[in-house]
């Protein structure tokens, strides 16, 4: 291990609002794409099941 | 082969297959970032001239890397699509487009992240960087393309059409931003020429771009199944599925 | 080859009848032009070095500008479904058409270029190169700007989306026409820039008609 306490990780030798700042958006956006896939195949299943009342 | 690929080329049984297989993409990308971040964080060394700020690596180029092959993906299925007429192709076009501009913005904000503390700047005219910002632009441009025009099929194929055009166009504007840069530029700075890298560095950073593949790979399965439900929502196949029959009031 | 200069022929004549559009572009050019010094200030030997620059992303916008009107009229009335049903090759009825534009949105550029140039400070050599780019650069940006306006044809918000989709193809021919100048100022020799921009409308003329055809018959069927 290359650290010898979380503050020192957090840190990152003095870059880490850069380093974090990076994985942080990373992290954010994926999280934020698949709830966003999840959410679009709900609408997706929704649209379907109401096609077939519009048309009998 | 040829059998199977056609097989496949319904959105029926695209739909089953993609089904299948995001799941395992999905785990095999979460193993494969752990890993990767493991080496990246926990067991990689500082860089000599760097410090621990090189670690942005361990996204920037897969990230980088990945808005690149997504394009060219892209193009490879509207290829297909404007030659076979094929639906499927230009879902899967559609399907690619929202994760191809994630990667590529994502590319140009660690770029930024990662120059300010190296280069003092937030933005660095690099050649790399400025053709991956009008990479990002030519994703905008596809998306707003196909989500403007109101028939689906005309969407698609005028979609097809300008990502092949953008595909071509993507080598000169990399070889003219080159050659400007290189005419701009005094002290010669580039976010990618790094020294000779540590071999760990680079498996971490091959294992962290295989990550992406497979995450995009997931990522992109999924969507395409609900660009198909919507898409063909009308088909009698899609009326019968369990997951709409159950959402059914 | 008759048919090419029927269609170029009817076009000037079409776009001479409503001639605000044609200058509305041009006098964007001239008003840009002269923005930037206001907004930069009007030190000469400044203008001098940011000047190609700016002319030259003056005839990009204006260029850009003058794309709307390249098939919309025809789209509208009908006469483009004429044209892709008609016996004549479409790629050279497009070619026609994309000559009428260069003529009346691209040749007007080059001509008032270096009238502008004088205001911004620039040599005489600099002036006459300028306007040679621009010369084998706006044919270009006309080139691909059309397979733009094909693809829009009819679209909601096609302007704006015309640029988006464009801008970034224009950006080779950008750098190689401003670059030229700058490297002439530079003491470097502007041959190559020279030659390739000329390596960038040789394949522009031949492929972007086709191209063009390939998005007319998406748009229109």
């Amino acid at each position: 291990m290359r650290w010898e306490s979380w503050a020192q990780f957090w840190d990152m030798g003095g870059y880490g609002l850069y380093v974090w700042g990076s994985m942080g958006m990373t992290a954010l956006f994926i999280v934020f794409e698949v709830w966003q896939a999840r959410v679009a195949h709900q609408q997706a299943l929704a649209l379907a099941a109401t096609e077939s009342q519009d048309n009998p | 082969m040829t059998i199977r690929w056609f097989y496949y080329a319904a959105p029926q049984t695209f739909y089953a297959l993609a089904g299948r297989l995001w799941p395992w993409f999905a785990a095999l990308a979460t193993l494969l970032a752990a890993a990767g971040l493991w080496i990246g964080f926990a067991v990689a060394p500082a860089d000599a001239q760097q410090g621990e700020g090189y670690r942005i690596i361990f996204v920037h180029v897969p990230v980088s890397w990945m808005s690149m092959i997504i394009y060219l993906a892209m193009a490879f299925w509207s290829i297909l699509g404007l030659t076979f007429n094929t639906r499927l192709s230009g879902l899967m076009t559609r399907a690619l487009a929202p994760t191809g501009a994630m990667f590529a913005f994502l590319s140009l904000w660690t770029g930024a992240l990662w120059g300010k503390p190296m280069w003092g700047t937030w933005w660095v005219w690099d050649a790399r960087l400025t053709s991956e910002l009008i990479l990002f632009f030519l994703y905008l441009g596809y998306m707003a393309l196909t989500s403007a025009i109101d028939d689906v099929r005309r969407a698609d194929r005028a979609g097809a059409l300008i990502a092949v055009v953008g595909a071509i166009n993507v080598p000169i504007i990399y070889f003219s931003v080159t050659w400007w840069n290189t005419l701009h530029q005094g002290a010669s700075v580039s976010l990618t020429r790094s020294p000779s890298m540590a071999a760990l560095m680079l498996w971490g950073m091959l294992i962290m771009a295989l990550a992406c593949w497979l995450y995009t790979l997931a990522i992109v399965c999924y969507r395409v199944r609900s660009l198909i439900i919507e898409r063909e929502r009308h088909a009698d196949w899609v009326q019968n599925l369990p997951e709409v029959a159950g959402v059914k009031p | 080859m008759n048919i090419f200069f029927t269609v170029v022929v009817r076009d000037l004549r079409l776009a001479l009848r409503r001639k605000t559009e044609v200058l509305s572009a041009l006098f964007f050019f001239v008003v840009v032009a002269a923005l930037f010094p206001l907004a930069i200030g009007h030190e000469p030997a400044m203008l001098r070095q940011i000047g190609p620059g700016v002319l030259w992303v003056g005839a990009l916008l204006a260029s850009m500008l003058a794309l709307s009107r390249l098939f919309e009229v025809d789209y509208r009335d009908g006469a483009l479904e004429h044209m892709l049903l008609s016996p004549h090759p479409l790629w050279l009825l497009v070619l026609g058409k994309i000559t009428a534009h260069w003529l009346l949105s691209g040749l007007p550029l080059v001509i008032l270029a270096p009238v502008l140039g004088l205001q911004l400070n620039l040599s005489a050599d600099a002036l006459a190169l300028l306007s040679l780019t621009l010369l084998l650069g706006t044919p270009v940006l006309s080139c691909i700007g059309a397979i733009g306006a094909a693809l829009t044809l009819g679209v909601r918000g096609g302007g704006v989306l015309i640029s988006l989709l464009v801008l970034p193809l224009f950006v080779p021919v950008l750098v190689f026409g401003a670059g030229a100048v700058q490297a002439l100022s530079s003491g470097l020799g502007a041959q190559a820039h020279l030659s390739i921009l000329l390596a960038l409308l040789l394949p522009a003329l031949f492929f972007s008609p086709w191209a063009c055809s390939a998005a007319l018959r998406i748009a229109l069927e």
